[in-house]
């Protein structure tokens, strides 16, 4: 099905429903066998941490999400696909990341929702900064090398799609 | 013709706001002599941009490397790398 799915991409301070995002995905088809979900959430460091605050570029972060999507719609077969982003400041154990893969077979899923993540990780404009729970400013997160080494893993993995 | 320049995370924190516009002078073509002119314009910008290698760039919101020209930009934004996810 060339060109027939649209990916969405929502950029957000509220939080989202998972469950919900499935079945928005699959409601009213049988044509997919295979749902992979990714949500990533604030961790609370062992205490130390009180919260995350996100930041981001308006505008951008849904162009660069959206491109990353494009992409991996172009190299596997989905039927459907969802990235959600949160914005603002996040609590541990809340969501900050949802990606929603839908396919035929489970590989196409699991590894178009692996590429996006791996790619929004070193390319989708957001910034963590940390608030500790003894008041103190944490400072901003540095980016990781691996998350960068994760992202160009895919450079030669798998072939374009025609 | 001004350029609209928008700084994230560290980066808008050091040189103190969020954005401005510029007038680029003559000789100004690429990212790189953008974040050379930059740096030379105080204090503030010499701290956010002490180490430009480290700096990313995005023209009218999509990534571009240091070489990139500027020519025809509308915006440009800097900023640390990423960390969402």
């Amino acid at each position: 099905m060339p060109g027939a799915v649209v990916p969405t991409v929502r950029i957000q301070a509220e939080d989202f429903d998972v469950a919900a995002e499935i079945a928005k995905m699959t409601r009213d088809r049988a044509d997919i066998g295979a749902v992979v979900t990714f949500s990533g959430l604030c961790r609370d460091e062992a205490g130390r941490l009180a919260a995350l605050e996100l930041e981001h570029y308006p505008g951008m972060a849904e162009a660069e999400i959206g491109r990353i999507a494009a992409e991996a719609v172009g190299r596997w077969p989905l039927q459907g696909l969802t990235a959600i982003h949160r914005h603002g400041r996040i609590a541990p154990g809340e969501n900050i990341v949802l990606v929603v893969a839908a396919s035929a077979h489970r590989q196409a899923a699991f590894e178009a929702a692996n590429f996006l993540m791996d790619y929004l990780k070193s390319r989708a404009p957001f910034w963590k900064k940390e608030h500790h729970t003894d008041g103190s400013q944490g400072g901003w997160v540095e980016a990781k090398e691996a998350d960068d080494e994760a992202a160009s893993r895919w450079k030669q993995a798998v072939p374009k799609r025609n | 013709m001004s350029t609209k320049l928008i700084y994230f995370a560290w980066v808008r924190e050091r040189i103190g706001k969020p954005e401005e516009d510029v007038e680029l002078p003559a000789g100004i073509e690429t990212v790189a002599d953008l974040l050379r002119w930059l740096k030379s314009r105080g204090e503030e910008y010499e701290h956010a941009l002490q180490y430009p290698d480290v700096i990313r760039v995005a023209i009218n919101q999509e990534h571009v490397e240091h070489r990139e020209k500027i020519s025809g930009a509308r915006e440009i934004a800097l900023f640390p790398p990423m960390t969402g996810g």
